[in-house]
C-alpha cells in the first residue's frame, strides 16, 4: 500500500466518523464542533488529490469562518434543552431517506463502474490545484460564471443589509 | 532508508526547537511586559526572583502548576478540557510553515530554516489556522457554564469574523506584489532593499491594527474585558489550563510580529549586510545572521505590542465593529484596488 492510500483511508475514516458525529450528537455545539472535524478530514483528502488551494481555502472559508458564525448563533440561543431537537417523523424525513439512498446508489454506480478505484494523479493534474492554476482558469475560461456569482453574491449581501435595516426601523 | 532517518531527526529537533523556543520567548515577553508596564507606570516591576527579576516568569509558571485546578460543577468537562489545547495547539501549528531564514548545507544535506519550507499556501495556511485559533476562546467561554465567559467567547468570536477579512484582505496587495503565496518567495522578492512597507503602508496599518485585534491584545482585548467581564473566556479557569491560554496570547503575539517583518519589513534581507560579511549562500554562519535578523526585526514590534497595552484604553464595543467593518475594510479594498491600477500602469 503507497501512503497515499493509507492516508486516504485514515482521512476518509475520520470523515466519516466525525460526519456521523454530526447527526447523532445531542448537543448542538458538539455537532458544530464534530462538523469543524470533518472540514479538516476533507481538507487533508484534499491535499491528498494535491488540490492544495482548496484545502487552504476549505480551512479558511468553512472551518475558520462560515462555522465561527454557526457556533455565535448556536451559543447565542443556547439550545440547551435536548427535547426541543427530537423531531417527529415527517415527510421531509421520507424525502431526505430516499435522496441518500439515490445518493448511495449513484456512487455505486460510479464507483464499481470504472475499472479502478483510485487512479494515480498524472504529472498535469497535479499541478492544477495550486493558487497559480485556479486562479489562472478562473480568470480566464469561467470569468463570465465567476463575475455572475459576483454579482449574486453582492444581490444577497446588499438584501440582508436591507433587511436588517428594516427590522430596526420596526422595532423603533 | 539512511536519508530518511536524518530527515527525520532533523525535522525533530527543529520542532523541538520551535516549541521551546517560543515557550521561552513567551517567558521572556510576559517578563517583559511587566517590566515595561512598571517603567510606563513609574513602579519598579519585577526584581526579587534571579538577577533583575529575570527568573520571575519560571517562577510563575511553577505556581501555576502547584494551583489547584478547579471545574466548576456544571460545566462542559470535556469542552473545558480541551479549550486551552485548542488554543495554544493552533498557536504553535503555525509555525509549520513560518521560515526564519533560508537554508545551510550540514554534511551534504540541505536545512531549511523552517519546518515545511516552500510551501505554495502557506500564507493561506496561516490565515487559515489563526482563524481556527478563535474556537478556543469561543468553547472555553461556551463550556464554562458562566454568562461573563460566554459573553467573552461571543464577542471573541465575532471580533474574529470581522478583523480576519481586513486582514486578509490587507495581504492581497503585498502578494499582487510577490505574486506567491509561498512566505519564503514573498521574502526573497523583497531581497535588497525593496521591501513591501514600501510600496504597500496604507495594507501594513491595516495588518497591524487586524493584528492586535487577532490577538486580543489591548485596545482590542474586548474578550477577557477585566472590568467588565471578571476575566472574560478564561473566568472559570485556573491553574496550567489557565497558563496554556495566557501562553497562547503571547505565541500569537510572536506569530504576528514575525508576519510583519517577513511579509513588509523584508524577512532577513538587510541591503549589502551578507556581501559585506562575506557570507556565502548555504554556510551554517549565514543562516545564523538570517536567524538573528529576523528576530532582531521582530523585537521592535513585540515592543510596539507590549507598550500599546500599557498607553491606550480598550474600544468600546460598537467603536470596535464600525471601525472593523466600516474603516478597516473600505480601506483595505481601496488598496487592492489602488495598488492594481499602480501596478498596471507601471507594468
Amino acid at each position: 500500500m503507497s501512503t497515499t492510500v493509507i492516508l486516504f483511508s485514515i482521512l476518509a475514516i475520520a470523515a466519516i466518523a466525525t460526519g456521523v458525529s454530526v447527526i447523532i450528537n445531542k448537543n448542538p455545539v458538539a455537532s458544530a464542533m464534530s462538523l469543524i472535524l470533518h472540514f479538516f478530514a476533507l481538507a487533508g483528502l484534499y491535499l491528498t488529490l494535491n488540490a492544495q488551494f482548496l484545502a487552504a481555502i476549505q480551512i479558511l472559508v468553512y472551518a475558520g469562518a462560515i462555522m465561527v458564525l454557526v457556533v455565535f448563533v448556536v451559543m447565542l440561543l443556547n439550545l440547551g434543552k435536548e427535547s426541543a431537537l427530537t423531531e417527529r417523523f415527517n415527510p421531509r424525513t421520507g424525502i431526505a431517506v430516499s435522496m441518500g439512498v439515490l445518493l448511495i446508489a449513484q456512487l455505486a454506480i460510479a464507483f464499481f463502474g470504472q475499472p479502478t478505484g483510485y487512479n494515480q494523479l498524472s504529472d498535469k493534474a497535479a499541478l492544477n490545484g495550486t493558487a497559480e492554476s485556479i486562479g489562472t482558469v478562473l480568470f480566464t475560461e469561467y470569468l463570465f460564471p465567476f463575475e455572475a456569482i459576483s454579482l449574486l453574491l453582492l444581490v444577497a449581501i446588499v438584501g440582508s443589509i436591507l433587511l436588517a435595516k428594516k427590522q430596526q426601523k420596526e422595532s423603533v | 532508508m539512511e536519508q530518511w532517518l536524518v530527515q527525520s531527526l532533523v525535522l525533530g529537533l527543529k520542532m523541538f526547537l520551535i516549541v521551546n523556543g517560543l515557550l521561552i520567548a513567551a517567558a521572556y515577553l510576559v517578563y517583559f511586559e511587566r517590566k515595561i508596564s512598571a517603567w510606563i507606570q513609574n513602579r519598579i516591576g519585577p526584581n526579587r526572583v534571579g538577577p533583575l527579576g529575570l527568573f520571575q516568569s519560571f517562577a510563575d509558571v511553577f505556581k501555576l502548576y502547584l494551583k489547584e485546578d478547579i471545574i466548576p460543577t456544571l460545566a462542559n468537562k470535556g469542552f473545558h478540557a480541551i479549550a486551552p489545547v485548542i488554543s495554544i495547539g493552533i498557536a504553535i501549528a503555525v509555525y509549520a510553515v513560518i521560515p526564519f531564514g533560508e537554508y545551510f548545507y550540514l554534511g551534504g544535506e540541505k536545512v531549511y530554516l523552517s519546518i515545511a519550507p516552500h510551501i505554495n499556501v502557506g500564507l493561506l495556511f496561516i490565515l487559515g489556522m489563526s482563524s481556527v485559533g478563535v474556537y478556543g476562546l469561543t468553547l472555553a467561554g461556551w463550556s464554562s457554564n458562566n454568562k461573563y465567559s460566554l459573553l467573552g467567547g461571543l464577542r471573541s468570536s465575532a471580533q474574529m469574523i470581522s478583523y480576519e477579512l481586513s486582514m486578509g484582505l490587507s495581504l492581497i496587495g503585498v502578494l499582487m506584489i510577490s505574486g506567491s503565496l509561498d512566505l519564503m518567495q514573498i521574502v526573497q522578492s523583497q531581497t535588497g532593499g525593496q521591501w513591501n512597507i514600501f510600496f504597500q503602508p496604507l495594507g501594513f496599518i491595516i495588518f497591524l491594527v487586524s493584528a492586535f485585534a487577532e490577538t486580543n491584545r489591548t485596545p482590542f482585548d474586548l474578550p477577557e474585558a477585566e472590568p467588565e467581564l471578571v476575566g472574560g473566556y478564561h473566568t472559570e479557569y485556573s491553574g496550567m489550563k489557565f497558563g496554556l491560554f495566557f501562553l497562547a496570547e503571547y505565541v500569537n503575539m510572536v506569530t504576528a510580529c514575525a508576519m510583519m517583518v517577513l511579509l513588509f519589513f523584508g524577512g532577513w534581507d538587510v541591503p549589502f549586510l551578507y556581501e559585506t560579511l562575506g557570507l556565502e549562500q548555504g554556510s551554517v554562519l549565514r543562516a545564523l545572521v538570517q536567524f538573528g535578523v529576523v528576530v532582531g526585526k521582530m523585537i521592535p514590534f513585540l515592543f510596539l505590542f507590549i507598550q500599546t497595552r500599557w498607553s491606550l484604553p480598550r474600544f468600546r464595543y460598537d467603536q470596535l465593529m464600525s471601525l472593523g467593518w466600516k474603516v478597516m475594510l473600505p480601506l483595505a479594498l481601496a488598496n487592492i484596488a489602488v495598488t492594481g491600477i499602480i501596478m498596471m500602469i507601471f507594468q
